[in-house]
């Protein structure tokens, strides 16, 4: 089953602390000129361009005009949203099913070296009741984390845990930011963050850009195993933060089946290969694969039994905790499943993984949820 | 096989200065009740929500996430853009190709901003590059009158051709319910003497800053042929950029490349080769009155130097050959999130036959046109056929 | 329904402090600037077109920008006006004195144009067309400022 979109190519930064050499045009075209050498393709041929980025984070109203020139965008149909790259995705994905165009470029981009943190997202918070507080996204994930141990039965140690494997995994990826061998004491005591997260628990602040190429069927077949097919896309909003219960995501629930749906897939845990599930945070991770149906039972059950093979491998990249810039975070987890289908995900490369999941998550604790099923090209 | 898509419903809020009587939430869903009550679907019909808005104008970042109760997206499909002033039609076209693609049936589409929220000049200001342009902008205004310079330095116009375009526009929106500026004794005269912000802008040749929403209804045609007795029809939808600095385009306003690239690509596609003739109605996004006479150049409804003549011999106006903002245009309501949406709005009224005292008889072809950002273009043709 | 004097409005100030990085392009011109006071521009070798500010590609060919050639510090005005209206410039939180004279120049040599002060307030004088030179502060940071603003020559 397929929705008629694939994705031929992907092209990512490595991503880091600060890339100080950089401007923002400079580091979205050194994407977007990796992913036409390595499709072969023209700027020419491509007419259509998403792009995403967060105007107080790059500390420009209509950040997009930073990248519109280097992403081809001259006279031709680019967007922006104000959204994770994969949100762009969705959107490339109906422009190329309303027949409009051959292809759609997707980029995302941020460079949260440039910004302080607390005072870009202190503004997400409601202005009369919360800003005052002091309230910054570090906060509510600290409360939401708290919750989330609280409903679940988890520990901070677990949470730790599950950072340590990730970062172990991380260094398997060419193109992490943080990746070694940690002990948990090590990330118990990293600096404290808020409620039970500490430093290495959270993605550290990141700089980086992401480019996708998206294509209808007639021109995948050119591609090969390079092409991977969109199978399933969803997308759900929820409650603002202080509206639900932080250790649930009933969106993101909802944003899954969708695309679970479209994409015929009745028991995820057994019928995906790898799940890239953007976490930030390390308690996100269980929370988000939780409520995609990633694992049977409870999350302590899952924590404690590492991947061997069987079931769903969760974030063989690493994932966001090892260090992905905002709106740039989700599209990332796209590239690396995509990767993963076309075999060409490398040293952490999961052995025959024929079906995958990326998603994205927007706003204070998760209230926007975007989920994408990808499937390997069957023809080669 | 794509799917037809048309307009089926709108709602606005009446446009003004400041609603301290509203917050975000309050503000969008006004529009969003009107437009429902419009197009007679009830939220639960609605497959998916797109909205968009400028998060620097009121210093909100994802606004709509803590909105969210008040336009309806509570578990449902949302995606918010943010282009600048072209952010209202790129909604709209994000809806139109969701629709096309049959991904959605019905997509609910809203634009919004609370200008008073914020500081729109200094917003307006950080569009500028930090590195190369930021410290010479000088807000909405100087920036404009420097674009409007070079237009009159190509000849054609004068100051009265462009205070007949502030007043017909003033005049229009004291017709529409919905206008913030409602000025129906407004004279040439008035524009003329009003105080110089910047030559050549008077006070009364810009546009206010206006607190608004604005929502539209799209469905896929199987629906908007049941549901509605005259849908507006969405022909064809494009857009153009320019390249990444405000210099790049020396002239930007007297020769807009992407206003005449995209306006010719919609004229190619639904087969207009005399637009002043063929289209009956346009609504385009008019910053001040000296924009509105380059885009006429632009948008090809007359000859380079031309445009004065246009405006002298009435053919713009109400009763003309192709009025051109029936509604009142940007020059009278210019909430910035919303105002393209609203231009798309206004050209579906005229379609459908629903704007009032502010109608055009007759509208079976109508043009909508975003602007915003370095000179960027959004363009759409709206019919009352789907042929 | 509340009354205008009933509205409680919530004030809130935000500082958004920002370490924008220039890149290569920026670096280079702004490196020329300091060091000569000179002014350079990057050329597209299929267009030929000579752009400043610099970058990694024209966006009209899509070919990679090649080699930096001088650009005068002399131009025309394409665009021109004497702005009135304060208001507040984010780079300082403070209201920006007026009158002050603007244009937009295209320097001999450049395919762009940039926007800049001019160092004329008489809307008379102040026109499209006019010849001007940049005025190169002696004292260089190696940013924009670094030309203070533009005079009319002739």
């Amino acid at each position: 089953m397929t929705s008629g979109v694939a994705i031929v190519g992907v092209a990512q930064t490595r991503y880091e602390a600060a890339k100080d050499h950089l401007a923002y045009n400079e580091l979205v075209y050194e994407v977007v000129a990796q992913l036409l050498r390595e499709t072969g393709m023209k700027m020419a041929d491509i007419q259509s361009q998403v792009t995403a980025s967060q105007d107080m984070f790059d500390g420009k109203t209509i950040s997009s005009m930073s990248v519109n020139e280097v992403v081809g965008g001259y006279l031709k149909s680019e967007a922006k949203v104000a959204a994770d790259g994969l949100q762009a995705v969705l959107y490339g994905a109906a422009r190329i099913l309303s027949g409009s165009f051959e292809y759609t470029l997707i980029t995302a981009h941020a460079k949260e070296s440039e910004s302080r943190r607390p005072a870009v997202t202190v503004s997400m918070f409601d202005p009369f009741t919360q800003r005052l507080l002091g309230l910054h996204d570090a906060i509510s994930s600290g409360l939401q984390a708290q919750r989330y141990l609280h409903m679940s039965g988890l520990t901070a140690e677990d949470l730790a845990e599950l950072s340590r494997r990730r970062h172990l995994d991380a260094k398997k990826n060419p193109l992490a930011q943080r990746a070694g061998d940690f002990s948990i004491q090590q990330i118990m005591e990293s600096p404290h963050v808020a409620g039970p997260l500490r430093e290495m628990m959270v993605s550290p602040s990141s700089d980086g850009a992401c480019a996708v190429l998206l294509t209808g069927a007639e021109k995948a077949s050119a591609f090969g195993r390079r092409a991977v097919w969109i199978a399933g896309m969803g997308n759900c909003t929820d409650a603002y933060w202080t509206e639900r219960d932080l250790a649930a995501a009933r969106a993101l629930e909802l944003a899954g089946a969708t695309a679970y749906q479209a994409a015929g897939i009745s028991d995820p845990a057994r019928q995906l290969d790898v799940a890239e599930v953007s976490a930030r945070c390390a308690h996100e991770e269980p929370l988000f694969a939780g409520a995609l149906r990633l694992f049977d039972g409870d999350a302590r059950k899952w924590m404690k039994e590492p991947w061997k093979g069987e079931g769903v491998a969760v974030n063989p990249s690493g994932g966001a905790i090892t260090g992905n810039p905002t709106s740039v975070a989700g599209l990332t987890r796209l590239a690396e499943a995509y990767l993963q289908l076309s075999g060409q995900a490398g040293e952490h490369q999961v052995m025959g993984a024929r079906t995958a999941l990326a998603h994205a998550a927007d706003g204070i604790c998760g209230q926007g949820h975007s989920v994408v099923i990808l499937r390997a090209n069957s023809g080669n | 096989m794509p799917k037809k898509v048309a307009i089926i419903g709108t709602g606005q809020t009446k446009h003004t200065a400041r609603r301290t009587d509203v917050n975000i939430r309050e503000l969008v869903n006004e529009a969003v009740t009107r437009a429902l009550s419009d197009a007679d679907v009830r939220l639960e019909e609605i497959d998916a929500i797109m909205i968009g808005n400028m998060e620097p104008f009121e210093g909100f970042m994802f606004p709509e996430h803590w909105s969210v109760e008040g336009w309806g997206g509570y578990l449902k499909p949302s995606v918010k853009f943010n282009t600048g002033g072209t952010v209202g039609t790129t909604t709209i076209a994000a809806s139109y190709y969701y629709i096309a693609a049959g991904i959605y049936d019905t997509v609910l589409a809203i634009g919004f901003e609370k200008q008073s929220d914020g500081h729109t000049q200094t917003a307006i200001t950080t569009v500028g590059d930090p590195v190369w342009e930021r410290t010479m902008m000088a807000g909405a205004v100087g920036n404009f009158a420097l674009m409007a310079s070079t237009f009159i330095a190509e000849g054609g116009v004068t100051d009265e051709h462009a205070a007949k375009v502030a007043v017909k526009a003033r005049h229009n929106g004291a017709r529409n319910v919905n206008a913030h500026l409602q000025m129906p004794e407004l004279k040439v005269d008035d524009v003329m003497k009003s105080e110089l912000l910047s030559w050549p802008v008077r006070k009364l040749d810009m546009c206010p800053q206006s607190d608004g929403a604005v929502a539209v209804v799209l469905t896929a045609d199987h629906l908007a042929k049941k549901r509605c007795p005259r849908p507006a029809w969405i022909r064809a939808v494009t857009t153009a950029h320019e390249q990444q600095y405000m210099g790049d385009s020396p002239k930007r306003l007297a020769v807009m490349r992407s206003q005449m690239v995209a306006s010719r690509r919609l004229y190619k596609v639904v087969g207009i080769t005399n637009p002043r003739k063929e289209l009956d109605v346009a609504e385009i996004y008019e910053v001040a009155s000296w924009a509105e006479l380059a885009m006429y150049q632009n948008l090809g409804f007359c000859e380079p130097g031309e445009a004065g003549k246009l405006i002298d011999e009435g053919v713009t106006l109400m009763g003309g050959e192709l009025p051109v903002n029936p509604s009142g245009g940007v020059l009278c309501t210019n909430p910035i999130g919303a105002t393209a949406m609203i231009r798309v709005a206004e050209a579906a009224l005229q379609v459908m036959g629903k704007a009032g005292a502010h109608q055009v008889p007759n509208v079976k072809t109508a043009l909508a046109t975003g602007y915003g950002g370095n000179a960027w273009t959004d363009a759409m043709i709206l019919t009352a056929s789907t042929n | 329904m509340a009354k205008p004097d009933d509205v409680i409005r919530v004030p809130f100030l935000m500082k958004m402090e920002y370490r924008y990085a220039l890149g290569a392009y920026a670096s280079r011109f702004f490196q020329e600037l300091k060091d000569h006071g000179r002014l350079i521009g990057i050329r597209c070798p299929e267009c030929q077109r000579v752009y400043i500010p610099p970058r990694p590609v024209c966006g009209i060919c899509f070919a990679e920008t090649g080699d930096w050639v001088p650009v005068s510090n002399e131009g025309v005005l394409v665009g021109a006006t004497v702005v009135r209206l304060p208001f507040i410039d984010p780079m300082t939180g403070e209201r920006r004195p007026v009158p002050y004279g603007m244009g937009i120049i295209r320097l001999d040599g450049a395919s762009t144009a940039m926007y800049h002060f001019v160092d004329e307030t008489d809307d008379a004088k102040l026109k499209v067309g006019r010849r001007v030179k940049a005025r190169i502060r002696a004292n260089r940071q190696g940013n924009m400022r670094d030309i203070e603003c533009f005079e009319l020559v002739d």
